[in-house]
């Protein structure tokens, strides 16, 4: 395959797994900023939250002065100056699938393109008829069936391949990036705490709910989320679709089912990132402390990509 | 001055034409609401299959529709069979001339064409000359564009043999009339053109000398304004559709860079233009061709489909001898007319034209598109005197042709259906054989009166029917 169309199908399915996230983060502040907080009424400390992960807070504050529920919604969802807006993953996503929509199936572009046409819409008339929550779950159902009409419909050759890469890459990033701020955002607390505790409950549980895991954490836990559980499901359980580990499996299988010599450095450190969250335990995690486990961990899954980068996507 | 035109479907006397008949039948019989209603469908569906163009000078490079209308443009097959053979004739013709330009020149020794004609053109290649190509073929696809006059009968408007575009669309409308009205093809027989993607690859496949080549689509890139339809037909063929980027030129040898390294590419299905194709053969500042293809192609070790220099042959100031190319290198009647033109570079002509400008149609020699031209009789006299100017300053730019009574064709306006221009371009493949898929794109201008059918103008398409009779 044409590294330049293995670039664009990665980006592809990279930009929309992105849109998909932001719009599950902030699903999660929104509806915490609804909930009582402690000493103040506004809640945008919770909203703040999406600008810290996507590093995107001085951005905001050099273009709108102070934090302001409604601007914030619209700067995520629907602004398009902000190249980390929904609307601007969106609009990137389609960018590349048009340029490679010869290479996916008619099924999979008419769904891209649907979803693009119709957010233009819905940016023409404004997020307030929508609804915040109606509008995340939209972006996420745009998303389920992306990827439905991608698995139902597409040759399971090298394309299907690259755009799983970029899935997986992103959402793991985005498994670690939510999970240090929201542990951040507990900061002290977060093991202080009783699990008892009902603001812990509810930022967990949220988190949670985000990452669509609630179920499966009742299941395995059988008991109310805490830092401790919750960190070992979405860091090390391979059985939970968007953990950690469940990505470094998906892309260390990947990689090395992709011919050619020039991937053995992406394939290496794939299976390397890979066999360590294997065995590792929560309490070596813990032990290391979370926060500073988690920073060693996001530019790695960075490093996995610019490898991938140079291996299929910018080869001579 | 009244003009009459031709129009496909109702005979002069008001009769419908015998191939239309069953047509005719079923739209009297459908009612109005459900014909506005698939009408807003295949809207949407070409809308959400984003089967677009760009138009060029639209500063946010916007994707528009071309729209598409649901009345379809219908020939009778015997009819068919004499335009087929006749685009065929031309195009072996227009290839004998580019080889016979590029080798020996015995037309211009033979004194039928001027040599300053050719020679001194911008289109005319020098790098072509004495190189031998493949079954001696240079336009591998050609479009030939036709009108009808007011009696009906065919005229060649021009021939497209460089990149010619707009067979996705003829595709995509077929496709659109079966989902929308499958009902009209069960009633009668109408010849298919879904294998045009296959007979278009074993053409490109048989331009090579090798037994199964490897294919490519090179397209400018997605802000091309045909972007649409190089990803459609690499799809359709399943090629690789590549940018300059992808290629790469090492020991004169064309390159890919995929995913596994570097993979050998032998036929080019190119949508560049010739000054584009390499850097270091021509425009210099081309960041959309490869460098060293055209030493790659002299090598023989890459095949171009079209071959360079082509359009030395499709140019205005040729066309007027296209006839007489078929005579002297066929031996045979030209099957289709030209349009009778005069050629502003000779002096009488040049009078002549300048005299009555307001009856006709003067086009610049090397323009495309539509743009560039002058339509006298809708033109105001500002407009004339402003082209007149234009023409005195550079003669040889222009020739000028009477204005054709294009044919019209029932077609789905703001209120009901009225009367409106069309044309027609069939495509040409040249490889082992000589093959035109039935029917070809049709054309319609959309505006009332409008004589200008290209999609950079507000023109529409239509599906095309060869039917059996």
């Amino acid at each position: 395959m044409l590294s330049r169309t293995a670039s664009d199908l990665y980006w592809m399915s990279r930009y929309l797994e992105r849109a998909e996230n932001l719009a599950r983060m902030l699903d999660v502040s929104y509806s915490l900023s609804l909930m009582p907080q402690d000493g103040r009424g506004d809640g945008l400390d919770e909203m703040a939250m999406p600008l810290l992960i996507t590093g995107t807070l001085d951005d905001y504050l050099e273009r709108h002065g102070q934090l302001h529920a409604e601007r914030l919604l619209h700067f995520f969802a629907l602004d398009p100056e902000n190249p980390a807006s929904i609307y601007s993953c969106l609009g990137a996503a389609r960018a590349s699938a048009h340029a490679v929509r010869g290479r996916i199936t008619a099924d999979m572009w008419e769904n891209i393109n649907a979803t693009w046409l119709e957010i233009r819409g819905i940016a023409e008339q404004g997020l307030g008829r929508y609804g915040m929550s109606r509008f995340c779950e939209w972006i996420k159902e745009r998303s389920h069936l992306f990827r439905g009409a991608t698995y139902g419909t597409i040759m399971r050759n090298d394309a299907f391949r690259f755009i799983r890469l970029g899935t997986f890459i992103e959402r793991a990033d985005n498994t670690l990036r939510l999970l240090d701020a929201r542990y951040e955002m507990l900061g002290d607390e977060a093991e202080a705490v009783s699990d008892s505790s009902a603001r812990g409950y509810y930022q967990w549980s949220a988190l949670l709910r985000a990452l669509s895991s609630f179920e499966a954490y009742t299941e395995i836990y059988r008991d109310a989320p805490a830092a401790r559980h919750v960190a070992e499901l979405l860091l090390l359980r391979a059985d939970v679709p968007r953990s950690l580990r469940a990505c470094t499996e998906e892309i260390d299988l990947i990689l090395a089912s992709l011919p050619g010599g020039n991937g053995r450095p992406a394939q290496r450190l794939a299976a390397e990132v890979d066999a360590r969250l294997r065995y590792t335990s929560i309490d070596e995690i813990l032990a290391e402390g979370l926060h500073p486990w988690l920073t060693h961990y996001i530019p790695l899954v960075r490093e996995l990509g610019n490898a991938i980068h140079s291996a299929y996507l910018e080869a001579v | 001055m009244i003009r009459t035109f031709y129009d496909e479907m109702y005979a002069a006397d008001g009769q419908v034409r015998p191939h239309y008949r069953e047509f005719a039948r079923w739209l009297a019989e459908t009612p109005p609401e459900l014909l506005a209603q698939r009408r807003r469908e295949a809207d949407l569906l070409f809308h959400r299959a984003g089967i677009t163009f760009t138009l060029y000078g639209d500063e946010q490079g916007t994707e528009r529709l071309i729209p598409f209308d649901t009345i379809p443009r219908s020939i009778p097959a015997s009819e068919w069979r004499v335009v087929e053979r006749g685009c065929i004739q031309r195009v072996k013709a227009l290839n004998l001339f580019l080889a016979d330009l590029y080798h020996d020149q015995r037309i211009i020794r033979a004194g039928i064409i001027p040599a300053e004609q050719v020679l001194a053109n911008d289109q005319y290649q020098l790098a072509m000359q004495g190189l031998d190509l493949h079954r001696n073929i240079y336009s591998h696809i050609s479009g030939v564009d036709l009108v009808r006059d007011s009696d009906g009968s065919y005229y060649v408007l021009e021939d497209n043999l460089r990149t010619p575009s707009g067979v996705s669309y003829m595709l995509e409308d077929r496709k659109m009339m079966m989902r929308l009205f499958p009902e009209l093809f069960a009633a009668q027989r109408i010849a298919p053109i879904d294998h045009y993607p296959n007979l278009l690859l074993d053409t490109l496949k048989s331009s090579s000398p090798l037994d199964n080549p490897s294919v490519v689509v090179l397209t400018p890139g997605r802000f091309n304004s045909a972007f649409f339809e190089h990803a459609f037909l690499a799809r359709e063929m399943g090629v690789e559709l590549v940018e300059g980027a992808d290629l790469f030129v090492r020991d004169e040898r064309v390159f890919m860079r995929t995913t596994d390294g570097p993979k050998a590419v032998d036929v080019i299905y190119r949508r560049l233009d010739d000054a584009f194709l390499d850097p270091l053969a021509f425009n210099p500042d081309s960041m959309l061709g490869v460098p060293g293809l055209l030493a790659a192609y002299r090598c023989g070790n890459v095949v171009l489909a079209n071959a360079i220099g082509t359009g030395v042959a499709d140019d205005k100031s040729i066309y007027p001898y296209v006839t007489d190319m078929i005579r002297f290198y066929l031996d045979e009647e030209p099957i289709l007319k030209n349009v009778p033109t005069w050629q502003c570079r000779k002096p009488e002509e040049l009078s002549h034209v300048l005299a009555h400008l307001p009856e006709l149609v003067v086009k610049e020699t090397q323009g495309s598109g539509g743009y560039g031209m002058l339509v006298g009789p809708a033109a105001t006299r500002a407009e004339i005197e402003a082209f007149a100017a234009r023409i005195k300053a550079r003669p040889a730019a222009y020739i000028a042709q009477p204005t054709l009574s294009l044919s019209t064709c029932p077609t789905f306006v703001e209120n009901g259906i009225a009367p409106r221009h069309i044309d027609l371009r069939p495509f040409v493949l040249s490889g082992r054989e000589t093959r035109v898929v039935p029917g070809g794109l049709t054309r319609v201008a959309l505006r009332e009166g409008s004589l200008v059918v290209n999609s950079s103008q507000g023109g529409g398409t239509k599906d095309t029917w060869v039917v059996e009779d």
